[in-house]
C-alpha cells in the first residue's frame, strides 16, 4: 500500500504508433522535492513494475527541468501540464500519467508536435530583417508596448493550450491559440507589421481564427498564463478589418 | 555551369548554432541542422540574467575596451586576447541586431535599452528581456531560421543525434554519421563543414544547473577521434543554485544585479525564522568582505566565500549547506518587472515567495569555460581576420565549433551574461571563414570516395548494436549517477590532489564496470537506451580529461582552487603594483623594500607561477587516456595581474 514514505504510479504506456496501448504502475520511495520527472528518472534506474516485473524504462521528453522548454508536456492526473513542476507532494496518488492526446503518439509520454512549428510558418512567425549586418539600433519601442509583446513571448510551443481546445482535433486543421497569439506578437511589433496583413490572411482560411468557438479553456491552461483569449478578441478584428480591405480593395 | 552552392551541417540548436545557421544562409549556403529536439528547446532558453555590450547609454564611462579588460580579468588572464577584445567591439552591433530581430529587451522610459548591473564589473552592461533573455534570445534565431527552412535553404533533422565526424582518407572532416533516434536508423550526412554547436557538458556531473541533453558526447567524440580538448579542468560553479531531486535549479545572478544580499546568522545553527533575525545578528560576508563589489563578486570567488562559510565557519542556514539570497527589501511591483520569471521558478519548486521572505540557495556546477580547442587568426591590430577559414576551426580540418562547447573566451572563469554573448559571437563571426574554407577547398565533397562514408556508417551500426545487446549486470542510469558523485565529491570548489587522484581510480574503475553493462531496452523503436550508454562512455572519458586536467595543474586560477598553492595576496595589495614592478623588471632584480612590505615577494611568486601555470591545458586522446600538454596563450594587449574584487 501507498503510504507517506511511497509513490505511487500509474503510466499509461504505448511500445509504436500505431500500437496498443496499456497501463503500468510503479511504487517508488518517496524523496524530498521530487517531482514527476525525478519519479521518471528513478524508474531508469529501477525500471520494475509494482508487480515485480522488469520492463523497458519509460520514455518521454524533457530538457531544461525548469518549465521553459515546453518539452516535458504530458497529461497528469487528468490535466495537461509540465512533468518538471509536477511537485509529487501536491499531487494526489496514485499520480497518473498520459500522453497528451491530440498529437501524434511517440512512444509512452513522447508525443510529435511538429505541426504547432508547421503552424509557425504558415503565419510567418517571424521578423523579416534586411540582413544581419550591422546598420545600427533597432526601433524606439515604448515599455508599456513591450511589456505586453514579451507576456506572448514567453510562449514555448508547448501545446497545452491545443490539448484543451475542443476545436483542436488529431484531423482537422486548426491551428489553435498559440498560433493566432504569435500573430499578433508579430503584428505588434514596428517592424512585424509590415507583414501583418500575410499573417492575417494565413489565419482567414481553413483551420484560422473563424473556427475559434471561443470556449476559452485555452487561457485556463497555459503555463505561461499568455493572454490567450485577449489574443484572438484583437486578432479577431484584425481578420474582420481585413476581410474588408480584401473586399473592397482587391 | 551553376554555381556551386556552398553547404554545412550545423549540429546543435542552441544560440551558436542557430546564428551560425542564419549567417551561412544569408550567404546562400545550404544548411543541414541536427538537433536531439526541436531547437526551440534546446538549453539556451534556460538563460535567465541576460547578455553584455558595452554601450554605456547611462553615462558610466563603459566601452567595449573596459568589457574586454573585465572579461580577461574575469578569466584571470587565461584567454586570448584578441578573440576577447573583437567579441566585446561587436557585442554593441549583436544587441542592435537582436532587438531588431524582435527580442522584447527591457526599456528605458525613452524606448531604448535598458541595461542592468552583473558579476564582475562596475557598469550597467547587461541587457535582458524580463528574465527569460536566453529564450527570447532563442526565439529570436529560431524565427530566423525557421524563415530560411521554409524558402528550402535549411533542412532539419531534429530528434537526431550527431556520432562522429566523417573523416577521409587525409583526415578531412567530410560530414556527419547521424542517428535518427525514433526510427534507430544510422546513416551519414555529407558537407563541406561540420559546426558542432552542441553546449556545455554539465551531465558530466549529474545534478546541475544545465538541462538533460548537455551531455557533452558530441565534442568528446571528435576528442575520441583525435581533436584537442582544451582548459577542460575550469568548470563554474555557480553560487546561487535552488536544491533539487533532478535539478539543480539557478537562482541568476540578476537577482544580485537588481540589489539581492547575500547573507546567514552570525550565530552557528540558527533556527529562527530569517525574517526575525534583526539586522545587526546578520552577516552580509560578502558586502563586508568586498566593499567596492559587494554581491557582485565574480562567481569563482562568491562560491569559494559561501563554501568557506558553510563548511569552515559552520554557518549555513541552521547548520545546512546554503544561506540566504535576499530581496525583500523591494517593493513587490519592482521585483515583479525586473525579476518576475527567476521568483516564479523559485515559488514554483520550493513553495516560498522570495518577495517575502528571502531565497535558500547554494553553490551548483553551471557552466564549462574549457571545450573542445579551436583556432583563430587575428589582424595584427588586437582584433580577428573575419574572413580567415582558422576561426573556429578545431584541430581536425573542416570542423569547426562554437558557442559553450569551444573554450575560448572565458579563461578561468565566465563572468555572467558574456555567455549568451559568446554563443551569438562565435555563431556569426564564424560565418565568413566556413564560406572562405568552402572556396579553398582542393576537392569537394562530392569527390570524397563513397567507402569513405559507407566504412564510417557500418562502423556505427556496429558500435551501437553492441551497445543495445550488452546483458551485464549494471544499469547505465545508476553508473551515470555515480559518475556524477565522483565529480561533485572530488572535482568542485576547492580542489586537492589527493582526492583529484583518488577521483581518476574511481573513474578508471567506473570504466570497467561499464563493459558490465546491460541495455535496459532493446527494443527497435524510439528507444534511448543504447544512445545514452554511448553518451555514458563519452562521459567517462571527459571526466578524465576534467580530473586529469585539474591533478596536474598545480595552481589556483579563476574557478580553479587549489588552496595549497594559494598564492597568499598580502591585504593591502594593489594590482596596479604588478604593472610597475614589470616595468621595473625590465631593469634589472627588484629590492623588497621598492614595495610595501612581503608585495614584491608576492609579486615574484606570482610571476613565476604565470610563467610555469599561465598556459592552455591541452588534452589528447592516446592510449585511453587524455595525454596532457601545455600551449600558450595571446596575452599581448593587457598585462596580466593579479586579480582583486575589493
Ligand atoms: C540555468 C542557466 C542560466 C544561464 N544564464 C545565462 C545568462 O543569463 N547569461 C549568459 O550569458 N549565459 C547564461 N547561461 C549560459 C548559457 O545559457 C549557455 O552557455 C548557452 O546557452 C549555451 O548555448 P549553446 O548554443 O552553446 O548550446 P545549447 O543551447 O546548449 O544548445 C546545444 C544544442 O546542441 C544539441 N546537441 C548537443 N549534442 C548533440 C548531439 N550529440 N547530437 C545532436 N544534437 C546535439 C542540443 O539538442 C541543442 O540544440 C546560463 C546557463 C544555465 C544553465
Ligand atoms: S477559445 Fe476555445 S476554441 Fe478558441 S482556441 Fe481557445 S480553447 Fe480553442
Ligand atoms: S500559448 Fe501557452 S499553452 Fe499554448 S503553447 Fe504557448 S505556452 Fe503552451
Ligand atoms: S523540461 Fe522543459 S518544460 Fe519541463
Amino acid at each position: 500500500m501507498p503510504d507517506d514514505k511511497t509513490i505511487h504510479l500509474k503510466i499509461k504506456r504505448q511500445d509504436q504508433p500505431d500500437g496498443k496501448s496499456y497501463w503500468e504502475e510503479f511504487e517508488l520511495p518517496r524523496k524530498p522535492r521530487a517531482n514527476v520527472i525525478s519519479c521518471l528518472m528513478d524508474i531508469q534506474m529501477h525500471p520494475i513494475t509494482r508487480e515485480g516485473k522488469e520492463v523497458t524504462p519509460v520514455v518521454w521528453e524533457c530538457n531544461c527541468l525548469e518549465e521553459v522548454c515546453g518539452a516535458c508536456t504530458m497529461v497528469i492526473n487528468g490535466k495537461v501540464r509540465q512533468a518538471c513542476t509536477a511537485l509529487v507532494d501536491a499531487l494526489p496518488q496514485p499520480i497518473v500519467l498520459e500522453p497528451m492526446s491530440k498529437f501524434p503518439l511517440v512512444r509512452d509520454l513522447h508525443v510529435d508536435r511538429s505541426r504547432m512549428f508547421e503552424n509557425l510558418k504558415k503565419v510567418k512567425a517571424w521578423i523579416h530583417i534586411d540582413g544581419t549586418y550591422d546598420i545600427g539600433e533597432g526601433p524606439v519601442i515604448p515599455e508599456k508596448q513591450r511589456a505586453k509583446a514579451y507576456l506572448l513571448s514567453e510562449c514555448m510551443t508547448c501545446g497545452c493550450c491545443l490539448e484543451a481546445c475542443p476545436q483542436f482535433a488529431k484531423d482537422n486543421d486548426f491551428m489553435g491559440a498559440s498560433t493566432f497569439s504569435q500573430v499578433r506578437l508579430f503584428n505588434m511589433h514596428p517592424t512585424g507589421a509590415m507583414e501583418q496583413e500575410e499573417r492575417l490572411d494565413a489565419i482567414m482560411g481553413e483551420g484560422g481564427i473563424a473556427d475559434c468557438g471561443n470556449a476559452q479553456v485555452c487561457v485556463e491552461v497555459c503555463p505561461k498564463k499568455i493572454p490567450l483569449t485577449e489574443s484572438i478578441a484583437e486578432i479577431g478584428r484584425e481578420t474582420t478589418l481585413q476581410l474588408l480591405k480584401n473586399l473592397f480593395l482587391k | 555551369m551553376r554555381k556551386r552552392k556552398p553547404q554545412y551541417i550545423v549540429i546543435g540548436g542552441g544560440l551558436a548554432g542557430l546564428a551560425a545557421t542564419m549567417k551561412l544562409c544569408e550567404d546562400k549556403a545550404k544548411v543541414t541542422l541536427v538537433s536531439y529536439q526541436p531547437v526551440k528547446r534546446s538549453h539556451s532558453v534556460c538563460a535567465q540574467g541576460g547578455i553584455n555590450a558595452a554601450i554605456d547609454t547611462k553615462g558610466e564611462g563603459d566601452s567595449p575596451e573596459s568589457h574586454f579588460y573585465d572579461t580577461v580579468k574575469g578569466g584571470d588572464f587565461l584567454a586570448h586576447q584578441p578573440l576577447v577584445r573583437d567579441m566585446c567591439y561587436q557585442a554593441p552591433a549583436i544587441i542592435h541586431l537582436m532587438d531588431r530581430l524582435g527580442v522584447a529587451f527591457n526599456r528605458t522610459p525613452e524606448g531604448h535599452l535598458e541595461f542592468r548591473r552583473f558579476g564582475g564589473t562596475l557598469y550597467s552592461r547587461t541587457a535582458f528581456a524580463g528574465s527569460t533573455t536566453g529564450q527570447q534570445l532563442l526565439y529570436a534565431l529560431d524565427e530566423q531560421v525557421r524563415r530560411y527552412e521554409s524558402e528550402g535553404q535549411v533542412k532539419k533533422l531534429e530528434w537526431h543525434e550527431y556520432l562522429s565526424a566523417v573523416l577521409d582518407s587525409e583526415g578531412i572532416c567530410r560530414g556527419a554519421v547521424l542517428h535518427d533516434l525514433r526510427s534507430g536508423e544510422i546513416f551519414t550526412v555529407k558537407g563541406d563543414a561540420v559546426v558542432l554547436a552542441t553546449g556545455g557538458p554539465a551531465q558530466v556531473y549529474g545534478k546541475t544547473t544545465g538541462s538533460t541533453v548537455c551531455n557533452g558526447a558530441a565534442t568528446t567524440s571528435a576528442y575520441l577521434q583525435g581533436a584537442k580538448y582544451a582548459n577542460g579542468e575550469f568548470i563554474q560553479v555557480h553560487p546561487t543554485a535552488i536544491p533539487g531531486q533532478d535539478k539543480l535549479r539557478l537562482m541568476s545572478e540578476s537577482a544580485r544585479g537588481e540589489g539581492g544580499r547575500i547573507w546567514v546568522s552570525r550565530k552557528q545553527n540558527d533556527n529562527r525564522d530569517p525574517l526575525n533575525i534583526p539586522e545587526e545578528e546578520r552577516y552580509y560576508f560578502l558586502e563586508e568582505n568586498h566593499p567596492r563589489f559587494g554581491n557582485l563578486v565574480p562567481r569563482d570567488v562568491a562560491s569559494r566565500e559561501i563554501h568557506d562559510i558553510v563548511y569552515n565557519q559552520k554557518l549555513g542556514i541552521g547548520g545546512q549547506p546554503m544561506v540566504y539570497l535576499d530581496l525583500t527589501h523591494h517593493s513587490e511591483g519592482f521585483l515583479e518587472h525586473r525579476l518576475g520569471g527567476i521568483l516564479d521558478i523559485y515559488t514554483k519548486f520550493t513553495g516560498d515567495d522570495p518577495k517575502k521572505v528571502p531565497m535558500k540557495i547554494f553553490p551548483a556546477v553551471h557552466y564549462s569555460m574549457g571545450g573542445i580547442w579551436t583556432d583563430y587568426e587575428d589582424d595584427g591590430n588586437g582584433l580577428i581576420d573575419h574572413k580567415s577559414p582558422r576561426n573556429q576551426m578545431t584541430s581536425i580540418p573542416g570542423l569547426y565549433a562554437a558557442g559553450e562547447c569551444d573554450y575560448q573566451f572565458h579563461g578561468a572563469n565566465r563572468l555572467g551574461a558574456n555567455s549568451l554573448l559568446s554563443c551569438i559571437y562565435t555563431g556569426l563571426m564564424m560565418g565568413p571563414g566556413l564560406i572562405q574554407y568552402s572556396r579553398n577547398l582542393t576537392s569537394h565533397v562530392e569527390e570524397v570516395s563513397s567507402t569513405v562514408f559507407d566504412q564510417a556508417r557500418d562502423q556505427w551500426r556496429g558500435r551501437m548494436q553492441a551497445f543495445k545487446q550488452m546483458n551485464g549486470r549494471e544499469n547505465p542510469y545508476i553508473l551515470h549517477q555515480e559518475l556524477g558523485e565522483i565529480m561533485l565529491a572530488n572535482v568542485l570548489i576547492v580542489r586537492e590532489n589527493s582526492r583529484l587522484a583518488k577521483a581518476l581510480t574511481q573513474i578508471d574503475d567506473l570504466e570497467i564496470r561499464f563493459k558490465d553493462l546491460q541495455c535496459p531496452d532493446t527494443t527497435h523503436w524510439s528507444n534511448p537506451a543504447p544512445s545514452m550508454i554511448q553518451q555514458l562512455h563519452c562521459q567517462i572519458q571527459l571526466a578524465k580529461i576534467i580530473t586529469k586536467g585539474a591533478l596536474i595543474r598545480n595552481e589556483f586560477r579563476g574557478a580553479h582552487y587549489k588552496p595549497e598553492f594559494d598564492l597568499n595576496q598580502p591585504e593591502d595589495f594593489d594590482p596596479h603594483e604588478y604593472v610597475e614592478y614589470n616595468e621595473k623588471r625590465q631593469y634589472g632584480e627588484i629590492r623588497e623594500d621598492e614595495f610595501p612590505p612581503g608585495h614584491t615577494s608576492y609579486m615574484k611568486r606570482y610571476e613565476e607561477c604565470n610563467e610555469k601555470w599561465l598556459k592552455t591545458t591541452i588534452a589528447e586522446y592516446q592510449n585511453n587516456q587524455p595525454e596532457i600538454s601545455f600551449e600558450e596563450v595571446n596575452t599581448s594587449l593587457v598585462q596580466p595581474r593579479p586579480r582583486k574584487y575589493d
